[in-house]
């Protein structure tokens, strides 16, 4: 009945253990019944003060973890690097540091860099979660990911999961395929083979790039969002045109029907991390239909996250 | 020490029928009453206290409530370890509502606290009482007193008074523990000898 995580920080879920994972949903469960009361707000972090450092725009996660943190009742800050002294040359060390020296226990950073919260981890007292690290990690997204097949089909381990699209630049992906893996779930990845990264399978995932194919073998599909802003950093565009990849690796009511026909109607649940490039890898049809969970999603990432807040809280201060 | 036993099932039995014949006496046919067991061990008092009400009252309908007080607790963060939530099972209103809480023994109070901070985030009910099994007197470390009790007992803080239940543990009775056997406390006591 007491148990607590077995890390002072969530920086990704590689660090994380099955039990871990599964002290979280508890604590979640917890909480998601917390958010069904009429007063949505509980007193457990009320000595608590949380910066979020967001130096990459967000809108859902930023606002998800500032609802965890408020109805946790904890104090917090925000802090996005438009309007900070990053601008004018501050290092990332002082910038926490200074923001630390005001007396803050927790920080949530979302940062364009890779393993830019573990670096911060290991110079900084306060506890640090990690809330998108480049192309690395984002493990609160992977967490409400599997809390939410969990909560739609009972289980997570045996599950077929599909993520489809760009993994190559997808934190989303890699942190999925970490959660799922450690709680038993198969994973398959699909895509262009210019947006998989080389050597995937050593993950312990499957990769087909015939989309249908995909899609007729698993239960759940994650449709990733194909992250404009990223495609051809290095010079060389990854696809020819969004028209071409939405033919290829879009998932519209046709596909989706066809698919169900031939598994005898079998569902399969539609999951996407957000935001939806509406037409391009899902059409509006299949994001809206029955059987995506993608609001329920984005309901269970507060909870999940207040769940990760409480329960490194419970560690702060502490030795062991 | 050896455990002393407080309650065996028989009087374990009469007390509870008599907590509810006390609820009958204020409460009337409990139609505008909840009874709200506090997680995890009052839930099994009031359960017990339903089914009997149930049978007393010839009705089917005691409404009956679970309340997890977990994030509400003060000694977060205090205590060694994070405790993990149960469950919260609250179906109906509560605004106008008659509430009794329900919990198994009342030691410091602080729980019973936690558990008002935790009932009036649902609504507003018209009163709220106290029901406890076991009412450790001067323990008290807030101004908390109990409306219904079961027994109160007079114990040294150093020892241990542990609700027994057929339920969970095979046999319905309470027992006072000396302090040396108490890291085994709650989960663990299936195994003490029958007491003489």
């Amino acid at each position: 009945m007491t148990e607590q995580l077995s890390t002072r920080h969530l920086l990704g879920i590689q660090d994380l253990t099955a039990e871990d994972i599964d002290l979280i949903f508890r604590t979640a469960d917890g909480f998601k019944e917390v958010l069904a009361r009429p007063i949505k707000k509980v007193p457990s972090l009320r000595d608590i003060t949380i910066a979020n450092l967001f130096f990459e725009n967000s809108t859902r996660t930023r606002i998800s973890f500032e609802l965890a943190e408020k109805r946790l009742s904890a104090d917090i800050i925000n802090f996005s690097s438009s309007s900070s002294s990053t601008k004018k040359g501050e290092t990332l060390i002082d910038t926490v540091n200074n923001i630390l020296a005001m007396k803050v226990d927790m920080v949530v950073m979302r940062h364009p860099d890779p393993g830019a919260a573990v670096f911060l981890s290991r110079h900084v007292e306060a506890s640090i979660v990690n809330a998108g690290d480049g192309t690395h990690e984002h493990p609160t997204q992977a967490l409400l990911d599997a809390y939410s097949i969990r909560e739609k089909l009972g289980k997570v381990k045996g599950v077929k999961v599909l993520i489809v699209g760009d993994i190559l630049h997808s934190r989303v992906a890699l942190s999925n395929i970490h959660c799922l893996k450690k709680l038993g779930a198969e994973v398959m990845l699909c895509g262009p083979t210019t947006l998989m990264p080389r050597h995937v399978e050593s993950l312990g995932v499957r990769v087909e790039h015939d989309f249908d194919k995909a899609l007729a073998w698993c239960d759940v599909a994650n449709m990733l969002r194909i992250q404009l802003e990223r495609q051809g950093s290095d010079g060389i565009a990854n696809f020819p045109s969004l028209r071409e990849y939405a033919m290829l690796f879009g998932l519209d009511m046709d596909r989706y029907r066809r698919t169900r026909q031939a598994a005898k109607g079998k569902p399969i649940v539609i999951m996407h991390p957000g935001p939806i490039n509406r037409g391009v890898e899902i059409t509006s049809e299949v994001a809206d239909h029955a059987d995506s969970i993608i609001l329920a999603q984005v309901e269970n990432g507060v909870a999940v996250r207040m769940a990760v807040l409480y329960l490194l809280a419970g560690r702060l201060g502490k030795t062991s | 020490m050896r455990p002393v036993t407080l309650l065996d099932s028989k009087a374990f039995g009469l007390t509870v029928t008599r907590l509810c014949h006390q609820l009958i006496e204020d409460h009337g046919d409990m139609a505008n009453t909840a009874l709200i067991g506090l997680q995890p061990r009052g839930v099994l008092l009031g359960k017990r206290l339903k089914k009997e009400l149930q049978g007393i009252l010839k009705r089917d309908s005691i409404t009956y409530g679970a309340l997890d007080i977990t994030f509400h607790r003060d000694d977060f963060r205090q205590r060694s370890v994070t405790a993990a939530p149960s469950s919260t099972d609250l179906d109906f209103n509560l605004d106008g509502m008659h509430v009794v809480l329900v919990d198994d023994v009342l030691f410091s109070g602080r729980t019973v606290r936690a558990g008002l901070d935790a009932l009036l985030s649902f609504g507003r009910p018209a009163s709220v009482q106290l029901l406890v099994l076991i009412d450790r007197r001067f323990s008290r470390e807030l101004p908390i007193q109990p409306d219904y009790v079961g027994r109160w007992v007079d114990s040294i803080a150093d020892q241990r008074v542990t609700v027994e239940w057929q339920e969970t543990e095979g046999k319905d009775r309470v027992l006072i523990l000396p302090r040396a056997s108490s890291t085994t406390e709650r989960t663990a006591p299936k195994a003490p000898a029958t007491d003489p």
